[in-house]
């Protein structure tokens, strides 16, 4: 999924300063689960902003709405029937999700009210982890189902460099080496061999290196 | 036992603390409270293992939310006591009376816009 942090309330409070009428749209799907953006968080965000409100005297009118997806028009279209009523949107989805709502409203400002931070899981309730980088063309094959695009620090193709000790890597104690990670998995899964195989130069061109991405599916287009 | 509290002190029963969610706790200062206390189970005895324990991280998160928004984080605290400790539960209520009395009336009292 995609995971995100919720920006600190003294951001979001700049950035809707200018505005008295704000809608403050949540999303169903990813960041609901990763606990930043859903019908609950937005809950939680309204009230905050309007016990601000309150006890400045300002006036500052906020209507909570929850739709599927902000990343699909069909959703997004829902609230075609009251977003003019407001000045302002306030996103809590991923920031595909915030581009996407303010392609459709093209005369409303969208603001994003978290930051998107990376494709993860859930390791425990309340805890989330970075797995993939979305590189466009996937080795995971290689590298015992563990990316080292997104779990090592350097991005290294054939590591660990010189910084792993202990299993950990030298930007952070607390982080795993990912390249120590593959080599433990290589080795359980009894392909050891296949570490000694030089990973090439890959070509970043299917990555963000290439300009922004686009998938067209023939048979599915209407 | 006949014990006395502060007769501000108005009391909302759940079935366990940690049914009591972070828009629960916002919603009661939305409604104008001047301040919330949670009186859960003692910690290790809750019939739900952890329902107090989890009350406590989310009275911990509010309050960091409630000093976000300039109300304080001090208007909200947690308290742990058993069923039998009726002594306990008429000074907690005397001493967080005490302890709102002082911070003064919630800023957003009656003003909160429904
Ligand atoms: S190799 Fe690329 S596609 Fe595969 S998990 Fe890593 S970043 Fe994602
Ligand atoms: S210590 Fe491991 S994870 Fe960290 S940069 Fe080096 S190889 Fe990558």
């Amino acid at each position: 999924m995609i995971v995100g942090n919720r920006k600190s309330f003294e951001e979001i409070l700049e950035m809707i300063k200018p505005y008295r009428r704000v809608l403050l749209l949540g999303c169903n799907e990813c960041v609901t689960v990763c606990a930043v953006g859903g019908e609950r968080e937005v809950g939680v965000l309204a009230s905050e902003l309007r016990l601000w409100s309150a006890k400045e005297g300002q006036e500052l009118e906020i209507r909570e709405h929850t739709i599927e997806r902000q990343c699909d028009h069909e959703y997004i279209d829902q609230i075609r029937s009251f977003v003019d009523e407001y000045e302002v949107i306030l996103s809590m989805a991923c920031g595909a999700g915030v581009q996407y709502v303010a392609e459709q409203y093209r005369t409303r400002i969208v603001l994003p009210a978290i930051n998107t931070t990376f494709l993860g899981v859930t390791l425990e309730q309340g805890v989330w982890s970075e797995r993939c980088q979305g590189c466009g063309t996937c080795i995971l094959d290689k590298t015992g189902g563990i990316c080292p695009i997104a779990r090592c620090a350097k991005s290294l193709l054939n590591g660990p460099c010189g910084g792993a000790s202990n299993g950990k890597c030298e930007v952070d104690k607390e982080t795993d080496c990912g390249w120590q990670l593959i080599v433990d998995r290589l080795k359980e899964l009894g392909q050891l061999d296949q570490y000694e195989e030089i990973i090439p130069i890959k070509d970043w061109s299917t990555s963000r290196d290439g300009g922004p991405r686009k998938r067209v599916r023939e048979d599915s287009r209407l | 036992m006949r014990l006395h509290y502060p007769t501000n002190v108005k009391i909302a029963k759940i079935p366990c603390t940690g049914r009591v969610d972070n828009l629960l706790i916002l919603k009661a200062f939305e409604s104008g409270v001047d301040g919330v206390y949670l009186a859960g189970c003692l910690e290790g005895e809750c019939h739900f293992l952890e329902g107090n324990l989890r009350a406590r991280k989310r009275v911990e998160y509010v309050k960091s939310l409630l000093d976000e928004v300039g109300l304080g984080g001090a208007r909200l605290e947690m308290y742990n006591m058993s069923s039998a400790q009726g002594q306990r539960f008429a000074e907690v209520a005397r001493e967080m009376t005490e302890k709102i009395r002082a911070l003064g009336p919630s800023p957003v009292r009656k003003k909160v816009k429904g």
